[in-house]
């Protein structure tokens, strides 16, 4: 027999970025929250003390802060024509888990999407003709502007305390910021992290070639920062274990750094972790969610009735946990019919490694977002015509701490191991950087989620199913930033450059990025999309799925930035309006 | 009603499985009280204890790992090999471990070979797996009388890696050869590059050798010193070499 709790007005299934982000703001509304978490409390002192925080081994390599993929994992595959098999160990991407989520051990790279990119399909049909959109690509439009979420992203920025220097102000074009960002309402909370010689080199030798370089935008604190909630934090110390891992000095922004110290003292909040939500229950007619169905710490079932239920776990949890509590239409390739795991994409990524024989770098002294950076081949930001793909990407450098053994990079010609290996890395190690590529994924009708038909969970429940792969599209984009890379490379007048290109299928073996999205997406019409523009279920309209999950294709930044705006977006709209006329739609289909 | 019911027997076995694992051992509810905090409750790592024999390879075992490390990372007047830097130490306490068990690795069948793409297949944790491909290696190059790998010219053996890492050993239906050496390449690098305190990497020369900063926390000061080298010798969680006993 189920335990029943007395019932809440919001539930939030996961507790990392978007559902402390929502719990803060419905509870101001005046809301009582409960925000289930399956992982573990963990907070900066006890967790990410700087007394060891500083592990490669334990925290990349073991991954003590990731997803437990013996609790439950997903399954992969690049085409319909492949027997999907299970992750069985984490690569590619690093899933999170406890509260913060992934956001503890995520970079601190805060992007906007371009004014274009949340046009994806409009914009690029217009501008170059039905034939730059293949029938196959089913990119959409968000069905949100970036005037609607420039307030939001403004808002996340001044909360996480956000690095960086404005290249659009009002429409006025600033010196020494990304010219070709959208325009925004005010400069940044705080000036760039201070560039090292690596990223200098960079940013000469992009200005050499036309190129417009401005440092990266990083939720890593350049100065003492109290945020408008009155948390604050501490300087950002440049210690090099940021990406994969957690801050021990309060300066990378996470939900622990930024709003839990305040969210945490109100009475009309309450958080239980380890507590794992099974389901999504629903009403008879299938119109309302009435709450959820979680598993206590003590593997007791546990009936949790709300009135409002919000997906705010990664975005892969969410799409999973609607296609097991039954809710929206599965995603069928064969036919396109059906919304649920619908637009599945994810990030194209490439390098070129710059070798120096007199230039010592010091490539361990990093933070997770300082970078110099490049957007003259992101979005649409460059002519595509006679190209043969759209979209694009970021092109730069980020020192974010060149842990050894994850970072060695070697010249061509030279083994991956034995004695001229070792001579080139005792070589080479102080005086090589990396140029990255970061580009977008467009979406494709064969890339979908759906429920795995022999891979179980740890409560016997089927595994998410992943069919990804990269199209002729991101190849061709990716190739070209490559190209990009190398002539700054090139510029940058090292010994020599060595240039990885992206090639073949997606792999789930080396780390690219944790940038999954898409799923349950978001649009203007309930045809073609889960959610309206404030993250809504068009069919269950006190049902919310926050996230990434939202996102019909995947831009060439990362998915953070917009994932908070949209987030705060939405409770925006929530308290304005769906408040006053509970279990309605906001937007009419 | 969801289409998926949570199977009752399947999930007794598996909440006493999945809430084995250590919890923090906080409550697991919080409302009110501000950030939780509990003092002397941090996790710091456990040092390896560097003087006991080994614990998980077997002599024949250890013997194939030290010459397969010793060929990755030789012996030479740049830096430590790796059997200086402690990389079969190392790797010996983590498949004694919670890594060799794969407690944290979906190990769940069916088992299928898969493409390079899908990763990780192998139907044991990294312990098995390094045992079962040893003892492949083993067989295969003891067929005919032939030497085993640690009794090998250094040339013979670079080459049989050389084979290993292409795919072009075939060690039976069971032991993907290729995906092994991957998976002993990793550790040794690991092991080579790794904090000392498990146990490689002794007296932090692999970190010396390349000119890692290691386990500090301020780099304030080296951020603006373009092109100088850095003024610091290398520390671990646990410290210099000079801390610690003579091993």
């Amino acid at each position: 027999m189920a335990i029943r709790n007395p019932p809440v007005d919001a539930v939030m299934i996961g507790f990392g970025w978007t559902g402390a982000i929502m719990a803060q703001e419905l509870t101001d509304a005046g809301l009582n929250v409960l925000a289930i978490e399956r992982g573990d409390w963990r907070d900066t002192p006890t967790d990410f003390s700087p007394a060891y925080a500083q592990d490669e081994l334990r925290y990349y390599w073991r991954h003590e802060l990731f997803q437990r993929l013996n609790h439950d994992t997903l399954t992969i595959r690049n085409n319909a024509g492949q027997t999907a098999l299970p992750m069985r160990q984490l690569g590619s991407f690093l899933l999170g888990s406890g509260v913060g989520g992934a956001g503890v051990h995520w970079n601190g790279q805060v992007w906007r999407f371009l004014p274009s990119d949340l046009k994806a399909r409009s914009h690029n049909l217009q501008r170059y003709g039905k034939a730059a959109v293949p029938d196959d690509m089913t990119i959409q439009d968000f069905g949100v502007s970036y005037d609607d979420l420039e307030p939001w992203y403004d808002k996340f920025e001044y909360l996480c305390g956000v690095s960086g220097k404005a290249g659009n102000l009002k429409g006025a074009i600033q010196a020494g910021g990304d010219p070709f960002e959208g325009p925004r309402s005010r400069e940044y909370p705080n000036p760039p992290l201070e560039m090292p010689y690596a990223l200098t080199l960079f940013g000469q030798a992009a200005t050499s070639l036309g190129r417009h370089p401005f440092p990266h935008p990083a939720a890593n604190a350049s100065r003492a920062y109290t945020n408008p909630l009155g948390v604050t934090l501490g300087p950002c110390t440049y210690c090099g274990f940021c990406e994969k891992y957690a801050c021990g000095d309060y300066s990378k922004a996470s939900a622990q750094t930024t709003i839990l110290p305040v969210l945490m003292r109100k009475k009309s909040f309450t958080l239980r972790t380890n507590c794992e939500v099974l389901k999504i229950n629903m009403s008879a007619d299938g119109k309302t969610a009435t709450g959820v169905t979680y598993l206590d710490e003590k593997g007791q079932e546990v009936e949790q009735p709300a009135e409002m239920v919000f997906l705010s776990a990664y975005i892969l949890h969410n799409v999973r946990l609607l296609l097991l509590s039954g809710i929206g239409k599965p995603y069928d390739p064969n036919t396109g019919e059906g919304i649920v795991g619908k637009n599945y994409a994810y990030q194209i990524t490439s390098s070129v490694n710059v070798f120096f024989n007199d230039k010592i770098l010091n490539p361990f002294v990093g933070a997770g977002a300082l970078g110099m950076i490049t957007n003259d081949f992101n979005g649409d930001n460059f002519d595509h015509a006679g190209l043969g793909f759209i979209g694009g990407g970021y092109v730069g450098i980020l020192q974010t701490g060149a842990r050894p053994i994850e970072t060695h990079a070697t010249p061509d010609g030279v083994p991956t191991w034995g004695l001229a290996w070792k001579k080139a890395i005792a070589r080479d190690y102080l005086k090589t950087t990396t140029i990255a590529t970061h580009g977008a994924v467009m979406a494709h009708r064969g890339n979908y989620l759906d429920l795995d038909p022999t891979y179980k969970d740890v409560y016997g429940r089927p595994l998410l199913r992943m069919t990804f792969d990269y199209t002729d599209n991101e190849h061709r984009m990716s190739d070209y930033l490559t190209d990009r890379a190398a002539e700054y490379g090139k510029a940058m007048g090292g010994r020599e450059i060595k240039t990885n290109y992206r090639k073949g299928s997606w792999d789930v073996v080396p780390y690219q990025t944790t940038h999954n999205t898409g799923g349950a997406i978001m649009g203007d019409n309930p045809r073609d999309s889960f959610t309206n523009k404030y993250l809504q279920s068009w069919d269950v309209p006190n049902l919310f799925v926050l996230g990434a999950t939202a996102f019909p294709q995947n831009p060439g930044y990362n998915p953070t930035g917009t994932v908070a705006a949209l987030a705060y977006h939405a409770a925006d709209a929530i308290k304005r309006q769906y408040l006053k006329a509970p279990h309605q739609p906001m937007v009419q289909a | 009603m969801s289409p998926f019911p949570v199977d009752r027997r399947t999930l007794l076995g598996a909440g006493a499985l999945a809430f084995a694992v250590p919890l923090t051992g906080a409550a697991a509810q919080f409302r009110g009280d501000g950030v939780f905090w509990s003092p002397n409750t941090s996790s710091y790592p456990t040092a390896v204890d560097l003087k006991a024999n080994y614990q998980f390879f077997t002599s024949d075992e250890a013997a194939f790992v030290e010459a397969a490390a010793l060929r990755m990372i030789p012996a030479d007047p740049t830096g430590p090999s790796a059997l200086e830097a402690g990389v079969p130490l190392f790797l010996d306490r983590q498949l004694a471990g919670d890594y060799g068990k794969g407690t944290r690795l979906y190990m769940r069948g069916p088992f299928g070979k898969g493409t390079d793409t899908q990763g990780y297949q192998a139907k044991w944790p990294p312990a098995g797996f390094h045992r079962a491909a040893i003892k492949a290696i083993g067989d295969h190059l003891g067929q005919g009388g032939g030497a085993p790998f640690h009794k090998r010219a250094e040339a013979d053996q670079d080459a049989f890696l050389k084979d290993l890492s292409g795919g072009k050993v075939d060690l039976g239906s069971d032991v993907d050869g290729k995906a092994y050496f991957k998976l002993l390449l990793q550790n040794v690098m690991e092991g080579y590059f790794s904090d000392p305190i498990y146990g490689g990497n002794r007296n932090l020369a692999a970190w010396k050798m390349i000119g890692f900063s290691g386990a500090r926390y301020d780099q304030r000061p080296y951020v603006l010193a373009y092109n100088k080298p850095y003024p610091l010798p290398p520390v671990g969680i646990g410290g210099r070499p000079a801390w610690t006993a003579k091993g």
